[in-house]
C-alpha cells in the first residue's frame, strides 16, 4: 500500500521534488491517508488480538499443568534465574518506551530521533535475545534441562519435570520467535526511515510495528511471573 | 439514482472501463497479472475455482467410503469372501485404508472446502461491491492468504501422497501422536491445518476492516445486505477462534517432534486437554462455516421472492448471536470426556444456539408470504436449504441434550446431522450461491433447464444418502467403522445409492457450469432484478475497480415496493399495486 500517486490525473508536476511522506497519497481504494490510517490501525488491533489468543492457549495450558502437577512447576519454577528474567523484563521495558518515543518522533517530523529510537528498540530485542541464549537456554541445555524426551537431568525432583520443562520452552520459545520477527520489522523500519519515508502525515507503518512490540512485551510481563516468580 | 455512467455503454473508453476479466495482453502476460492480482474479484475467482478442486478431491474420497460401505468385506465360515474397494495387505490393511480415506474426506472437506467456500470465493467477490468499496481493506493480506491457502494445500496433500493419515479429521490426542510413528504425515498434515489457519485469519480481519472502514457514503450498518452481515459474523469468529487452534496445532507438532508430552498421559500431560483447545477452536467454526451460508440464504431468499426481508435487524442481530454464543458450547462435544457438571452447563448454553438460528429460519420464511416467488435455480437451493438446515438444525437438539446424546455419541446419527448442516447447508447455500452470482463473475447465464435437472438430483441425492443414517444411527451403528453387522445393511446400501445420485447431480452441474463458460448467453447487468449494489451500479461484469465513481447509496438492499431495479426492461419487474389508504405492507 506504499504506492506513490502519480496517475491522479490533476496535471501535477512532472518530478516531484517533496519528500516521500509528503507526497504519498493513500492506496487506491481509500479515499485519503486519515481513512488508510485507520483501516491499516483497526487490522493491526485485530491482528494483537489474535496474537493475544494465541499465547492466550499457552497461558491455559499453564494453568492447567499447574493444577495437575503443583510439585513439578514450583520445583521447576527454582532452577530458573529470577536476575536474568529481571534483566530481560527491563531491557524489554526500555524498548516499550523508545518504539513508543519513535512514533511520537514520527508525529512531529523528528527523522533523527525516530531513527535513534529505532535503533535503541533494535538493540534491545538483540539484547533480550542475547541475554535469554546466552545465560539461561545455552546453560540449561547443557544440563539436560529440555522439554519431553530430551529431558536428561539427572537431579530432577518431580516425576513431571519434563512436563514443566515443554511449557518453559515452547512458551519462551513461541515468544522469542516473535521477538526474531520484530527485530526484522525494525530493520525494515530503519531503513525505511533512513530513505526519510515517514513524517507527520505517514507513520502508518511506525504506530503498527510500535503496537506489534508493545504486545510482545506485554506477553513477557506475564511470562515472566508466571515462569519466575509464582514459586 | 446515478448508475448511467457506471455502466459500459458498447465501447470502452481505456483500460479502466473494460471489465476486470479482460485479458492484460497475451497468455503469460495474463497469467502472471492473475498471479500477482490485488483485485479481490479475481481472488475470488482463483479462490472459487481451488475450492471446486478440493471439493471434487473430497467427494471422490467420500464416494470412496461409501462404495466400501456398500459392500464391506464379507466372512464366510472363517474366510473372507469379498475384500472390497479399499484393498490393502490383508483385512487390517485394507481397513487402515478405510480409516485414511475417511480421514482424507473430514480433512479435505473441512480445512480446505468449507471453512474458506464462501467467504474465500463469493465474500471475497462480492463483500467489497456490496458495500460500495474499490476492494477490501488490505489487498496484498488477500492474495497473501489465497497463497497460504495453497501452501498449506501442498502440506495436506504432502501428507496424502506419502500414504496419508487415519487419525480422523479431529487429531485425538494420544493416538495421533503416537501412531505412524516412523513418518511425518500427521506432521505434515497438522502443519498444513496450521498453515490454512493462517490464510484464514487474514481473509477473517480483512473483512472486519473492510466493514467497518470501506462503507460508501449513505451506507449505514443497517443499510448492508444481510450478506455482509452474514460474511461478518463469520469473519470475527475466524479472526478470534482460529489462533487457539493455532496454538493447538503447534503444541501437536512440538508433542511429535519433541515429546513436550503436553498432551500424553504417559508423560504427565492431558489429552482431554487437547479437545478442549480443538473444539474452542472447532466448534466456533461450525458456524464459520454456516453463517456464510446463511448470508447467502438472505439475499437468495429476498431477491428471488421479490420481497422485503422480513425482521432485517432480527436476521442481521442473530449473525453476531450466533457469532458469541458459538464461542461458549464448545464443551458438547465433550460429554463424554469432562465431568457431570460441565457437561450439564454446556448442554444448557447449547441450546442458546437454537434460538437465533430460528430466528432467521423463521424471518426467511415469512419473507416467502406472499412474495412472488421465481423457482430459478437459486430459488430451488435456498428453499432446499430451510428444509435440509431445519432438519439438520433440530437433530442438533436431540444432540444437545445430555441423556439423548450419551446414547447418540459416536453414532451415524452424528454423521447425518453435521452433513444436514453442512452439507445441506452450507454446500446447498454455496451452491445457490454460485448459480445466482455466476452471471456477475462471469458475464454469462447458465442453462436453467439443465441446472434445475442437477439440483433435482442434489437434493434427492443427498436425502437418500443421509437420511437412512439417522436410522441406522439411532440403532446404534456406530460413525467411522468400516464394516457392520446385517442389520444395517439395508440403510448403507441405500445410503450409498444416494452418494451415486449426489454424484449425478454435482457432474451435471459441472456440464452446465463449463457450457456457460463457453458457449453461455451474455448476461444483462441485472439478470434477476436485485437491489444490490453489484447489480445496480456495475455493468454484466465489474471493471476492475469495481465503480467508476464511489456510489451513493439511496435506498435499502430490499427496497422492492418502493425502487424499480435500474437496467431491467420496463414491465420485466413491475411495481407492486398501490395499497389502499391506511393499509400496511408487510
Amino acid at each position: 500500500m506504499s504506492t506513490i500517486s502519480t496517475d491522479s490525473g490533476h496535471g501535477g508536476p512532472a518530478q516531484d521534488e517533496r519528500p516521500y511522506h509528503e507526497q504519498y497519497h493513500a492506496a487506491h481504494h481509500f479515499r485519503n491517508r486519515d481513512h488508510e490510517f485507520d483501516a491499516v490501525k483497526m487490522g493491526v488491533w485485530l491482528f494483537l488480538a489474535t496474537e493475544i489468543l494465541l499465547f492466550s492457549g499457552m497461558f491455559c495450558a499453564y494453568a492447567v499443568f499447574r493444577m495437575l502437577h503443583p510439585e513439578a512447576f514450583i520445583n521447576g519454577s527454582h532452577y530458573l534465574d529470577v536476575e536474568y528474567g529481571l534483566i530481560n523484563t527491563l531491557v524489554l521495558l526500555l524498548s516499550s518506551y523508545t518504539v513508543a518515543a519513535g512514533v511520537r518522533c514520527a508525529q512531529v517530523g523528528d527523522l533523527r530521533g525516530l531513527k535513534r529510537n529505532i535503533l535503541i528498540t533494535l538493540v534491545c530485542g538483540v539484547a533480550f535475545l542475547a541475554i535469554k541464549g546466552i545465560f539461561e537456554y545455552g546453560p540449561k541445555a547443557m544440563q539436560g534441562k529440555l522439554p519431553g524426551v530430551f529431558f536428561s537431568y539427572p537431579n530432577a525432583h518431580d516425576p513431571n519435570e519434563p512436563l514443566w520443562w515443554g511449557v518453559y520452552w515452547v512458551a519462551t520459545g513461541i515468544h522469542a520467535s516473535h521477538v526474531i520477527v520484530g527485530i526484522g520489522l525494525f530493520i525494515w523500519l530503519y531503513l525505511r526511515a533512513n530513505k526519510k519515508h515517514f513524517g507527520p502525515r505517514h507513520y502508518t507503518a511506525v504506530e503498527g510495528v510500535g503496537l506489534y512490540w508493545h504486545i510482545v512485551d506485554i506477553v513477557w510481563i506475564f511470562l515472566f511471573p508466571m515462569l519466575y516468580l509464582i514459586h | 439514482m446515478s448508475t448511467i455512467e457506471s455502466l459500459p455503454t458498447g465501447h470502452a473508453h481505456d483500460h479502466h472501463d473494460a471489465s476486470y476479466l479482460t485479458p492484460k495482453g497475451g497468455f503469460w502476460t495474463t497469467i502472471i497479472d492473475w498471479a500477482t492480482t490485488v483485485d479481490h474479484k479475481k481472488i475470488g475467482v482463483m479462490y472459487l475455482v481451488a475450492i471446486l478442486v478440493m471439493f471434487f478431491l473430497g467427494g471422490v474420497a467420500a464416494l470412496a467410503v461409501r462404495m466400501e460401505l456398500f459392500a464391506p468385506t464379507a466372512f464366510e465360515a472363517g474366510g473372507v469372501i469379498k475384500n472390497q474397494v479399499l484393498t490393502g495387505d490383508g483385512l487390517a490393511g485394507g481397513y487402515q485404508n478405510y480409516n485414511r480415506v475417511m480421514t482424507l474426506h473430514g480433512l479435505i472437506m473441512v480445512f480446505l472446502v468449507i471453512v474458506p467456500s464462501v467467504p474465500a470465493s463469493l465474500g471475497n467477490f462480492l463483500l467489497p461491491l456490496m458495500i460500495g468499496a474499490k476492494d477490501v481493506a488490505f489487498p496484498r493480506l488477500n492474495l497473501a492468504s489465497w497463497y497460504i491457502y495453497l501452501f498449506g494445500s501442498m502440506f495436506a496433500i504432502l501428507a496424502v501422497l506419502l500414504g496419508g493419515v487415519d487419525t480422523g479429521w479431529t487429531f485425538y490426542t494420544p493416538y495421533s501422536t503416537t501412531t505412524d510413528a516412523e513418518y511425518w504425515r500427521v506432521v505434515w498434515m497438522v502443519l498444513g491445518a496450521f498453515i490454512l489457519g493462517f490464510s484464514s485469519i487474514f481473509t477473517g480481519l480483512n473483512f472486519v476492516v473492510t466493514v467497518h472502514k470501506l462503507r460508501a457514503p449513505g451506507m449505514g450498518w443497517f443499510d448492508m445486505p444481510l450478506f455482509v452481515w452474514g460474511i461478518y459474523g463469520a469473519a470475527v469468529i475466524q479472526v478470534l477462534a482460529t489462533p487457539v487452534v493455532g496454538i493447538t496445532l503447534l503444541l501437536m507438532i512440538f508433542e511429535r517432534l519433541f515429546r513436550v508430552g503436553v498432551f500424553d498421559p504417559a508423560l504427565g500431560g492431558d489429552p482431554v486437554l487437547f479437545q478442549h483447545f480443538f473444539w474452542f477452536y472447532s466448534h466456533p467454526v461450525v458456524y464459520v462455516m454456516i453463517l456464510p451460508g446463511m448470508a447467502i440464504m438472505s439475499e437468495l431468499i429476498a431477491v428471488f421472492s421479490r420481497k422485503k426481508i422480513f425482521g432485517y435487524r432480527a436476521v442481521a442481530f442473530s449473525s453476531l448471536a450466533i457469532a458469541g454464543i458459538s464461542f461458549i458450547v464448545w464443551g458438547h462435544h465433550l460429554f463424554t470426556s469432562q465431568g457431570p457438571v460441565g457437561a450439564a452447563v454446556f448442554s444448557a448454553l447449547t441450546f442458546l444456539v437454537a434460538i437465533p438460528s430460528a430466528v432467521k429460519v423463521f424471518n426467511w420464511i415469512a419473507t416467502l408470504y406472499k412474495g412472488s416467488i421465481d423457482l430459478k435455480t437459486p430459488m430451488l437451493y435456498a428453499l432446499s436449504f430451510l428444509f435440509l438446515f431445519s432438519i439438520g438444525g433440530l437433530t442438533g437438539i436431540y444432540l444437545g441434550a445430555l441423556s439423548v446424546d450419551l446414547q447418540l455419541h459416536d453414532t451415524y446419527f452424528i454423521v447425518a446431522h453435521f452433513h444436514y448442516v453442512m452439507m445441506g447447508g452450507t454446500i446447498i447455500a454455496f451452491v445457490g450461491g454460485i448459480h445466482m452470482w455466476w452471471p456477475k463473475m462471469f458475464g454469462r447465464m447458465y442453462n436453467e433447464f439443465w441446472a434445475r435437472i442437477g439440483w433435482a438430483f442434489v437434493f434427492v441425492g443427498f436425502n437418500v444418502t443421509f437420511f437412512p443414517q439417522f436410522i441406522m444411527g439411532s440403532q446404534g451403528m456406530p460413525r467411522r467403522y468400516a464394516d457392520y453387522v446385517d442389520e444395517f445393511t439395508i440403510y448403507h446400501v441405500i445410503s450409498t445409492v444416494g452418494s451415486w445420485l449426489l454424484l449425478v447431480g454435482f457432474l451435471i452441474h459441472l456440464f452446465v457450469f463449463l457450457h456457460s463458460l463457453v458457449a453461455g448467453k451474455k448476461a444483462p447487468p441485472n439478470p434477476w432484478g436485485a437491489l444490490t449494489l453489484e447489480w445496480t451500479h456495475t455493468g454484466p461484469t465489474p471493471i476492475e475497480h469495481n465503480f467508476h465513481h464511489e456510489p451513493v447509496v439511496t435506498h435499502g438492499p430490499y427496497d422492492y415496493d418502493d425502487v424499480p431495479p435500474p437496467q431491467t426492461r420496463p414491465g420485466e419487474f413491475p411495481m407492486p399495486d398501490p395499497l389502499p389508504e391506511g393499509a400496511e405492507r408487510h
